[in-house]
């Protein structure tokens, strides 16, 4: 990786710091004074999106960790993000829970539905795991639609503002501090996860799950290990969404988001946490601007031109990214830091 | 009571057959390219448009509308081949995938900008042929999408087994590298099963477009496939049609009994979805697949 001379490294644990050189520091307090600062110069909308990206980050970082890391493609994550969602609606709007409580056991719920539905990873994977995991998509949807007493099925549930303590985050301004505090607490843990035994273990597992298993790795317990973490970490995402809206509904958790958070992955590249949050971040952004080109296409064209032109665009930026940028824009931006870091003496390859 | 589950049966086998004809184009491109193509289902769905163009908006006969459509899709499946595909050859599975998955979304979106993701009926243009057996009444679009499956897959088991192309595609499915010494080009077969796919998802369309009408929920008959290709084996095409039409009766079946018990209604709906799992479970590799063996 960075081998300037001035970054002399004495010890391992500097070595192995995320945050090496004061620059890096400066980079890390620039960034969190401009997430502190943000409501002071952006508009209520501006605030809206970001709150949105802070939301698909959490729930890619988990993606990233089931997918990325550990290999194993999971195209239901907006299922597991409705369980998280609904468990911890249910708990607060019919049990009375407080918003803080809710929203770990929703997290735990999530993660417990990742262990039921990646039992069948034990013995498949590949295409096999990917319809396991579009199974569990629909079936849990279609169980929420089912259990129409609890979840007030197809109509939807209406949930309390949020509360924490005497602080009601029913504002704009202080659910984006809730949701970026999330998010970045979220970046912080999914780095350090991937730091760890069980981090590495994903990666061989993602590697060669064989040799994996040959070198001791048990891949019963850590592919579940993944399922649960991946899980959890949707379980917050989907519960943040449901809370800032105050209203659960199945129509917050459509299968094409499923798709989507995958796309984001790709978009930012598998396996690289800073990659998780820029494709996050891509991808929003891209969203957003079909919201607003969309009507006036609409207006030009024809009225369902805006829909077609999510749809198509979406499919084409997936394509366009595995055809010619397959590791994303996460290496992309490795290569123009290394490019700068050796200019103007460098050298192609 | 009798008469009720038989003709659940009935109507069950026939939609059966028009699954199991549809998780054969996929079966065929699983067996050719090793690729999973999930836009099955939307090949499906602009099937099912491509014969309200036809039969309604160019008001044009039976047989010339399955000719034109048939025509369309074997541009559309060159076309997706040749500029989506092709780039990705030995690419990680992944990749592959989600490249279809992304495909999936693109016909979908067309479909949603050419005919407005609207609702289109054109049932009672097809021919009506009436048929009773006892009590039983076979309703026509059955009868019809039963007979049209079957002679497209008996069509196409000939082609695998007579002609030079259909011999070299399942060689390819045996070893491909034996198969490029021998002076194949495996690009042409890729095309071709990619045709094959996109032709037999276009037919499977209109047969469907013909009972329900054309709309968007056309394309999660492809999950349905998906369903029958599990369980009837990834790489068997015999197993393909067992799968198919023991699914089509099952679905039938249980929604015909359990729909009225239960609140939301729709078990066709999530029933494949059940299947699946419970097949990935207990017998990964489907009724009739190849058990691979890995090794390092």
């Amino acid at each position: 990786m960075s081998s300037r001379v001035i970054t002399v490294q004495e010890s391992y644990a500097q070595d192995l710091a995320i945050f090496r050189t004061k620059f890096h520091w400066g980079v890390l307090f620039a960034f969190l004074l401009f997430l502190l600062t943000c409501p002071l110069f952006f508009s209520d909308r501006m605030l809206t999106i970001m709150t949105m990206i802070g939301i698909a980050v959490i729930s890619v970082h988990g993606l990233n960790i089931l997918t990325g890391y550990c290999g194993q493609i999971s195209i239901g994550h907006a299922g597991f993000m409705a369980v998280g969602g609904y468990a911890s609606a249910i708990l607060c709007a019919k049990l009375g829970f407080p918003f803080w409580v809710a929203l770990p056991c929703g997290a735990l719920t999530a993660g417990i539905a990742g262990l039921i539905f990646g039992l069948p990873s034990l013995k498949i994977k590949g295409f096999y795991l990917i319809m396991a995991t579009i199974a569990a998509q629909f079936i849990i949807i279609w169980t929420i639609i089912q259990l129409r007493s609890i979840t007030g099925g197809a109509d939807g549930l209406s949930v309390p503002k949020p509360t924490i303590g005497s602080i009601a985050l029913s504002s704009k301004i202080n659910y984006f501090y809730l949701v970026m505090a999330f998010a970045c607490l979220a970046t912080i843990l999914a780095k350090n996860i991937m730091r760890t035994r069980a981090g590495r273990a994903f990666i061989a597992i993602r590697d060669n799950d064989l040799a994996a298993e040959v070198m001791g790795i048990s891949l019963w317990s850590y592919k579940l290990q993944a399922f649960f973490i991946g899980c959890v970490y949707a379980g917050v995402a989907g519960s943040l969404l449901i809370h800032y809206y105050s209203f659960a509904s199945i129509d917050q958790f459509p299968f094409m988001d499923s798709v989507w958070y995958l796309g984001m992955l790709i978009v930012g590249g598998m396996g690289s946490t800073t990659g998780a949050v820029m494709g996050a971040v891509a991808l929003r952004l891209l969203d957003e601007l079909i919201t607003m080109v969309g009507p006036i296409l609409s207006a030009a064209v024809a009225p369902q031109a805006a829909a077609s032109l999510a749809l198509i665009s979406h499919g084409l930026i997936i394509i366009i990214f595995l055809i010619f940028e397959p590791r994303g824009l996460h290496h992309r931006w490795e290569m123009v830091k290394a490019y700068f870091r050796l200019w103007p003496f460098s050298h192609e390859e | 009571m009798m008469t009720f589950f038989l003709q659940l049966v009935v109507t069950g086998f026939a939609l059966g057959m028009i699954y199991a004809l549809i998780a054969i184009g996929f079966v065929i491109i699983l067996k050719c390219s090793e690729a999973f193509n999930i836009a099955q289902g939307h090949f499906v769905l602009i099937g099912g448009y491509l014969g309200y163009t036809f039969l309604v908006t160019f008001g044009l006969p039976v047989w010339a509308t399955l000719l034109m459509a048939i025509l369309t899709a074997i541009i559309m499946g060159l076309l997706i081949e040749r500029l989506i595909l092709r780039p990705l050859v030995g690419q990680p599975v992944l990749a592959v995938i989600m490249v279809t998955i992304a495909l999936a979304t693109i016909l979908g979106g067309l479909a949603t900008l050419i005919w407005g993701a609207e609702y289109k009926a054109y049932h009672g243009l097809l021919p009506t042929i009436t048929l009773k057996i006892g009590e039983i009444s076979v309703p026509s679009e059955s009868l019809i999408g039963l007979i049209v499956s079957i002679v497209t897959v008996t069509i196409l088991m000939l082609f695998l087994r007579y002609t030079k192309i259909g011999l070299a595609m399942r060689a390819t499915a045996e070893d491909l590298q034996v198969v490029q010494s021998v002076g194949i080009k495996a690009t042409t077969v890729y095309a071709v099963s990619w045709v094959i796919a996109s032709v037999v998802g276009v037919i499977g369309g209109i047969l469907l477009g013909g009972v329900s009408g054309a709309n968007m929920e056309l394309a999660e008959i492809g999950l349905k496939a998906f369903a029958v290709v599990l369980l009837g084996g990834v790489n068997s095409i015999g197993g393909a049609i067992v799968a198919g039409i023991i699914l089509g009766m099952l679905e039938n079946v249980a929604a015909g009994y359990l729909d009225p018990l239960l609140p939301g209604g729709g078990l066709a709906k999530v029933f494949p979805f059940f299947v699946m799992i419970i097949v990935l479970i207990f017998r990964p590799y489907g009724l009739f697949g190849l058990v691979r063996i890995e090794r390092i």
